[in-house]
């Protein structure tokens, strides 16, 4: 392979990765506070980009505008899952909650089967970017390095609500110890509420980055990417942003280079994540940056 | 040749060492206490030795045989039974099915002879049934052998617990705090049972104990831990005048000091 | 416990349900047909399932991808050189599946053979892990199955799949291995054997400390589960005649996991009537998805709509009634004789039948 080849494939990597990232760091911020992996949380993602779609369509927003307000109902939406769903089975045996995210992930792809139909529709793909740069050998869109920007801009500014807010503060603590924190007066249903809306924001933004990308959306579009970006939350190290965001881009890279060095076996890339869930579980399950074992 | 003994024994947990050179000797028919405050390292040397724990250093013996970082159920299978200190019963079977399963270990018919009722699966399943019912009479719960384990009473639990373990067949008998939440009534019944059981069982036993009563009423050695680390070992009166344990244990609040 | 009276009962059972498969086959119509053998299969299936979910508490999301490597075995095994040949349009099927074709039963024993044997070999993975994470790995096998039997065109004939195959199921097959699967899960599952996975269940540390080899019994249950779910694929096939990987998804588990989950997890009996409720309630529900009339108003059918009520039902049971219709319990002739004694006197003394459900 060239070294243009391999940039270029570099450029295709990091921009995958990054999605994964972004959508990873949304399963480890709930799996950290709840010890839940939410299943639901690929299909959120898709709604996210229903909802972008149809603002567009529908009420002929500023694309803009759109995929802002189509971002902040799903964080709302991910508020009202979490209420609805999860809060409910809080005190349950683990088994329940397990169960019940599995319920309302199947609900939210018939209930998308059922409102939007099955057949994929056209995402509009704004034209600054779809703009096409030609550098030597290199060919992408101007998306390529838009997705990994944004995706760095927001997590930065997750960090900062995390790491530099009263409740960020509290999501930590909680990850630690919910009843102890519960014992100190802090609202701990708001703040696992906040967790979800974060998350669920973030998975659209994810979702629309996405669907961007390949631009077509379907009721199905978030299983997938969902699946892998729960092994790039694991592969980083459950638990933890920064490592859901490091885990997503190297599982992209490894993805997009797998199919460009052999091309043979690109119809296996999907089951290729799932290899290196395997490996990772038997291996290293704390994961690269990981400080507790999975329980 | 002693029975059981750990060696230097030493646990650290990231950077925290919760045991540091626990070494202990165990004969044929002691019965040792092991306490010491809140914190000090008592159940994780109970981990180490039942197979939970792999200890960072040290090396553990039993009946000639090392038996350092085998699983539990290997050791278990060896002799050594222990119980919990927060009851794990299996609270959704019935109380004589809790007792059965530690015979376990000792099957010998296959799933298939399970399936298919062979008589050698029907009459391992008797003796299994037969001998969980007599250790029930032991400890007076054989009226519910039928119940849920969930729906007894928390001493009734606890009794249970001690069954189950006695159940495995053990040489050595580890009893976490078994006397935690009794009262003075059933405190005193329980060091009768121990000092029953061990005689009639053949048993060896080594205790966490916070109750001092307990503690000096039946043991014959102990050792006392804190911060992991041994700060005496002696005969009951040596403990109580030990100057270096009252000190350990000072400003420990409730009725249960020493002295 | 074993009473001389429950087996004259359970085998009178047997016979009258015989009996009434034979009336069937030449009286009930092809869809009817259809219904009562998807009603055996999915029985067989949940059963099966429930044993390494709610028996041992292990909880996978493994059904689609033993039952499509079971379907696709038997189905390989059964299909004529020449059938093959018409079908493998893309890539020739390899030797020597390019040439055997063996009787019926012989494939449903290799198709439960090797997915036992895969689901042995699994476990040793999947066993390292435990409750959510046990789960995606199981959930991922399924998808690797899948995206394997898309892509190895010459075994599987990728997404075109197996066409034109012999209906050997017949209700005869499909009852009759359903009660061999009822007979041997339910044995098992109150041995000593049950018991020590049901212990697993309940906690596995004390498990471990009574002496129970954990590893060994989740093993014995996912590669029995494996065995059962592999047959039940090959019956599959071989009911509807053409297998592809689309048939195979996680649906297929999802709609399982209604099905145990609601039945009652860990109870067969429970599984039982749930399969039931699950094949009759999904045709009934049909009707939803069809254009229908109250009155002089024309409701158009909503397609997809059974789908969300299934999930709406799964949400509500794990909110609402956590344990499903028979909780942990199971069928004893003696249950049914008290509860028809009492609905018996109930309907003598005409009092509002409220303690019928107080049992």
């Amino acid at each position: 392979m060239t070294f243009q080849m391999f940039l270029q494939q570099l450029i295709n990597g990091v921009s995958l990765g990054s999605l994964y990232g972004l959508i990873a760091i949304g399963y480890t911020m709930v799996y950290g506070i709840l010890r839940l992996i939410n299943f639901a949380h690929g299909d959120v993602l898709m709604v996210g980009c229903y909802f972008a779609f149809y603002a567009i369509l529908i009420f002929s927003l500023p694309w803009y505008f759109s995929f802002l307000a189509a971002i902040f109902l799903t964080g709302v939406l991910g508020i009202a899952i979490d209420r609805g769903a999860y809060l409910p089975v809080r005190k349950a045996p683990r088994i329940s909650a397990l169960i019940t995210a599995i319920g309302v992930s199947f609900l939210l792809e018939n209930l998308a089967l059922v409102i939007f139909g099955g057949r994929p529709k056209a995402f509009y793909r704004p034209p600054i970017f779809g703009k096409v740069i030609e550098w030597e050998d290199l060919h992408f869109l101007t998306l390529s390095l838009w997705i990994p920007s944004i995706t760095l801009v927001l997590m930065l500014l997750l960090l900062l609500i995390i790491y530099r807010t009263r409740t960020g503060m509290a999501m930590r603590a909680i990850a630690r110890d919910m009843e102890t924190v519960r014992l100190m007066g802090v609202d701990v249903n708001r703040i696992i509420s906040l967790t979800f809306a974060l998350g669920s924001a973030l998975a659209a933004a994810g979702g629309i980055m996405w669907a961007l990308k390949f631009p077509q959306i379907d009721p199905y579009m978030g299983i997938i990417p969902g699946l892998k970006a729960f092994v790039a939350a694991v592969l980083g190290g459950i638990g933890n942003v920064i490592g859901a965001a490091l885990g997503g881009l190297l599982l992209g890279l490894l993805e997009i280079m797998l199919v460009a060095l052999m091309p043979s076996l690109g119809g296996y890339k999907d089951a290729f994540a799932f290899l290196i869930l395997i490996g990772i579980l038997l291996f290293r399950p704390i994961g690269i940056m990981g400080e507790k074992l999975p329980d | 040749m002693a029975l059981f003994s750990a060696k230097h024994l030493t646990m650290i947990f990231g950077g925290l060492m919760a045991v540091d050179d626990f070494s202990l000797e165990l004969k044929g028919g002691d019965l040792i206490g092991l306490i010491g405050p809140n914190g000090a390292g008592k159940t994780t040397a109970f981990n180490m030795i039942a197979g939970n724990l792999k200890p960072t250093q040290g090396k553990i013996f039993f009946q000639e045989e090392e038996i350092t970082g085998l699983k539990p159920n290997a050791i278990t299978r060896r002799g050594i039974a222990r119980t919990f200190q927060n009851i794990r019963l299996f609270q959704d079977l019935p109380v004589i099915e809790n007792v059965m399963i530690s015979y376990h270990g000792r099957l010998h018919s296959s799933f298939v002879g399970a399936v298919l009722r062979t008589p050698l699966y029907n009459r391992e399943e008797k003796e299994m049934r037969n001998g969980a019912m007599v250790l029930l009479q032991r400890v007076r719960l054989a009226d519910f052998a039928n119940e849920r384990a969930g729906a007894l009473s928390y001493g009734q639990q606890r009794r249970l617990e001690i069954a189950r373990a006695l159940a495995t067949n053990p040489k050595l008998l580890l009893l976490d705090e078994p006397a935690a939440g009794m009262n003075p009534n059933e405190t005193q019944e329980l060091m009768d049972f121990i000092l029953k059981i061990k005689e009639d069982f053949k048993l060896t036993v080594l205790l966490i104990e916070h109750d001092m009563r307990v503690v000096m009423g039946i043991c014959r050695w102990i050792k006392v831990l804190d911060y992991g680390a041994t700060i005496a070992e002696g005969t009951p009166k040596e403990i109580q005048s030990n100057p270096q344990v009252i000190a350990a244990y000072l400003g420990e609040a409730g009725g249960k000091g020493i002295a | 416990m074993h009473t001389t009276r429950d087996q004259i009962l359970t085998g009178l059972s047997i016979i009258g349900l015989f009996a009434f498969l034979y009336w069937a086959e030449g009286n009930a119509t092809e869809y009817q047909i259809r219904l009562l053998n998807n009603c055996a299969i999915f029985i067989t299936l949940a059963v099966s399932y429930n044993l390494i979910n709610g028996i041992c508490g292990q909880f996978s999301l493994e059904p689609n991808a033993f039952v499509a490597i079971g379907a696709y075995t038997s189905a390989l095994l059964t299909m004529s050189p020449v059938e093959k040949q018409v079908s493998f349009i893309i890539e020739p099927l390899i030797w020597p599946l390019s040439v055997i074709s063996v009787p019926f039963w012989f494939s449903l024993l290799a198709a439960g053979l090797v997915t036992g044997l895969l689901a042995f070999l699994m476990g040793f993975p999947v066993f390292r892990v435990r409750g959510d994470y046990l789960a995606i790995v199981t959930l991922g096998f399924g998808e690797v199955v899948r995206v394997v039997a898309n892509n190895l065109q010459n075994i599987t004939n990728g997404p075109l799949g197996l066409r034109g195959l012999v209906p050997h199921t017949n209700l005869w097959w499909s009852f009759g291995f359903m009660i061999f699967t009822l007979f041997f899960i339910w044995r098992l599952a109150k041995s000593s054997f049950g018991r020590a996975m049901k212990a697993i269940r309940e906690d596995e540390v004390a498990a471990e400390a009574m002496g129970i080899r954990c590893f060994r019994y989740k093993m014995m249950a996912f590669t029995v589960s494996g065995f059962f779910e592999g047959i039940a694929g090959g019956l599959l096939a071989h009911l509807i005649t053409t297998i592809s990987p689309v048939l195979f998804t996680f649906f297929l588990t999802f709609n399982l996991l209604i099905i145990i989950v609601v039945g009652g997890l860990g109870s067969t009996t429970g599984s039982v009537i749930s399969s039931v409720l699950f094949v009759w309630g999904s045709e009934a529900l049909r009707a939803v998805e069809e254009p229908f009339s109250i009155g002089p108003v024309n409701v158009p059918g909503i397609p997809g709509m059974r789908m969300v009520i299934f999930a709406i039902i799964l949400v509500m049971v794990m909110i609402f009634a956590r344990q499903g219709i028979m909780g942990r319990g199971e069928f004893s002739w003696q249950r049914l004789i008290h509860l028809l004694k009492k609905a018996g006197n109930c309907l003598r003394s005409g009092r509002w039948p409220f303690s019928l459900l107080n049992i």
